[in-house]
């Protein structure tokens, strides 16, 4: 079996005493591709936020790496390996693209390995390269998604969250960032993906977690997924 | 026209000074979002450092600038790491009456050791001297060297905070603390860095403005609010803004020159007898006022 990179045991987390996550248990594989399905609300970015220790978890456990990560300081889970790229990009938007994708290696020291970066970046994303100078404000809805998943790539994340890459963007480019994030897995990133468009995630991801009003309601491959009553009631509407 | 020219001079060059005094301000709320109502007392702290450590070694006023720097940059550290650390857990009104107490504490303690008097340099290589320019315009060489060594201080700050890789942390920061904490960037360290940085900067403001400023225990109000004026109108959290707004808020202050021309261009004697030295900050609060109104993120701020 493969070694776990990251695993969600019974995790709580309660807004104002109301619970947003009851128990989520979760795991990643190194290499994985994991999905988390679930509607608006249902915890998704949550869950994450947990991860990243932005959001305090009230009870469970997080492990990283067979170390307990839960109460840590962001900034610390970031040196650990875990890159989250958010939900709505947080761009540094005054800023020029290069700046931005420059500050996702600020936890590295080394240089050359800062300029390799850049390099794969820009490569995965030609467009980027065009538009360095630009203030990533002024970049298309695509192109802001790009320069955050660029920026999230600069620190050699051991893993990769991403919230919604897809959402709020044209179809096409919808296709376009998830072709990237397909590319990304072949070259043996581990990733886990939070995403409300359920057929393109399933395609991407080897497994599939459902996850309703704050609890995880099935699990499988996406075939698995696609043939269980639960999900069809859920997603499909069938 | 003399009249006039000088006024402008004279104005961009208390700007610039001004400028430095906002700058402190700006870091700081651009980076924590909290509004420091103490800004002023570390000025005042500013100058009572500079104007002990030169008149206690002999040494000229303005080489005791580096000695202010440091003493506001451990302050800045210290209050954070001490104070504010604890007051941001508290909601919104806890950071406002928590930063006024401090400014009643810094002020009160000042009191009880320097007392009420005023204090005033009365030495220096450059205190009392001046250049002739020409056209009657005379140029004191302290507020020449003030306004000089202002704008030396801000731009040092402004390269940190653009080229170095503490100070674009800082800068990410101040634009989206959520996003630079995911980029491994530790908030609370730029926390205490913008304290010190901000305070430091507002202590060689001090330095500076002693070598022409009488300085009391109660010398920061006033600049707190010319700093707080600065910033509103500059865009809180903008560097570039609070250099702009520092020098129109430097030439507000000169409005009374502006009238004194007015007067002397129309030869209107009811001009004569309006008393505008006596409005002379006034006009910072109604430009403050009409910015508030129109325009409240400022000219360059991206805030509100």
């Amino acid at each position: 079996m493969d070694k776990m990179l990251l695993e969600i045991e019974n995790l709580v987390v309660k807004y104002g005493g109301l619970p947003v996550l009851q128990g989520v248990c979760l795991a990643v594989k190194t290499g994985e591709t994991v999905c988390v399905l679930g509607s608006n609300g249902a915890g998704k970015s949550t869950l994450l936020r947990a991860v990243m220790g932005s959001q305090r978890a009230t009870a469970g456990k997080i492990i990283f790496e067979e170390e307990e990560i839960q109460g840590s300081r962001t900034e610390y889970i970031v040196r650990k390996g875990i890159v989250y790229v958010p939900e709505g990009k947080m761009l540094f938007g005054p800023l020029p693209v290069e700046e931005n994708l420059l500050l996702g290696a600020y936890i590295l020291r080394d240089e050359k390995a800062v300029a390799r970066n850049l390099e794969f970046v820009y490569g995965l994303f030609p467009r980027l390269l065009e538009r360095r100078n630009q203030p990533a404000s002024t970049l298309s809805g695509g192109e802001q998604q790009m320069v955050a998943i660029g920026r999230g790539l600069m620190s050699n994340p051991r893993l990769l969250m991403l919230d919604e890459p897809s959402l709020g963007l044209a179809p096409l480019l919808v296709d376009e960032v998830l072709s990237t994030v397909h590319s990304l897995k072949r070259q043996g990133m581990t990733i886990l993906l939070v995403e409300q468009s359920v057929r393109e995630a399933l395609d991407l991801a080897d497994r599939g977690y459902v996850l309703q009003t704050g609890r995880i309601t099935g699990q499988g491959t996406g075939s698995e997924l696609l043939q269980s009553d639960i999900f069809r009631s859920a997603f499909l509407g069938i | 026209m003399d009249i006039l020219i000088s006024s402008i001079v004279a104005g961009l060059l208390i700007g610039m000074a001004l400028a430095l005094v906002a700058l402190g301000l700006t870091i700081i709320f651009g980076v924590m979002d909290i509004v420091n109502f103490a800004h002023g007392e570390f000025l005042m702290i500013g100058m009572y450092t500079g104007l002990f450590t030169a008149q206690s070694t002999g040494m000229d006023p303005l080489l005791t600038l580096p000695l202010a720097a440091l003493v506001g940059f451990l302050l800045g550290v210290l209050c954070y790491a001490g104070f504010v650390r604890f007051l941001l857990r508290g909601p919104m009104v806890a950071q406002l009456l928590g930063t006024f107490g401090l400014m009643l504490l810094l002020r009160n303690i000042a009191l009880l050791i320097f007392g009420s008097e005023d204090r005033a340099l009365h030495h220096g290589i450059l205190v009392g001297k001046s250049f002739d320019v020409g056209m009657e315009i005379i140029l004191p060489a302290t507020k020449l060297a003030a306004a000089g060594l202002s704008i030396l201080a801000f731009g040092a700050v402004w390269l940190f905070m653009k080229k170095t890789r503490i100070g674009k942390a800082l800068t990410a920061t101040a634009l989206n603390r959520q996003a630079a904490s995911y980029m491994g960037i530790p908030a609370e360290r730029m926390n205490a860095l913008a304290w010190g940085i901000g305070v430091s900067s507002v202590t060689i403001a001090g330095a500076l403005l002693v070598n022409f400023w009488s300085v009391n225990p109660y010398v920061g109000l006033l600049f707190t609010m010319i700093a707080f004026a600065i910033v509103a109108l500059g865009g809180f959290g903008s560097v570039p803004g609070a250099l702009f707004a520092g020098l129109v808020v430097g030439l507000i202050t000169e409005i009374p020159g502006f009238w004194d021309f007015l007067t002397l261009a129309f030869s209107a004697e009811w001009m004569e007898n309006v008393p505008m030295t006596s409005f002379k900050y006034m006009w910072v609060y109604v430009a403050y006022f009409v910015i508030m109104v129109v325009r409240p993120r400022g000219l360059f701020g991206w805030k509100y």
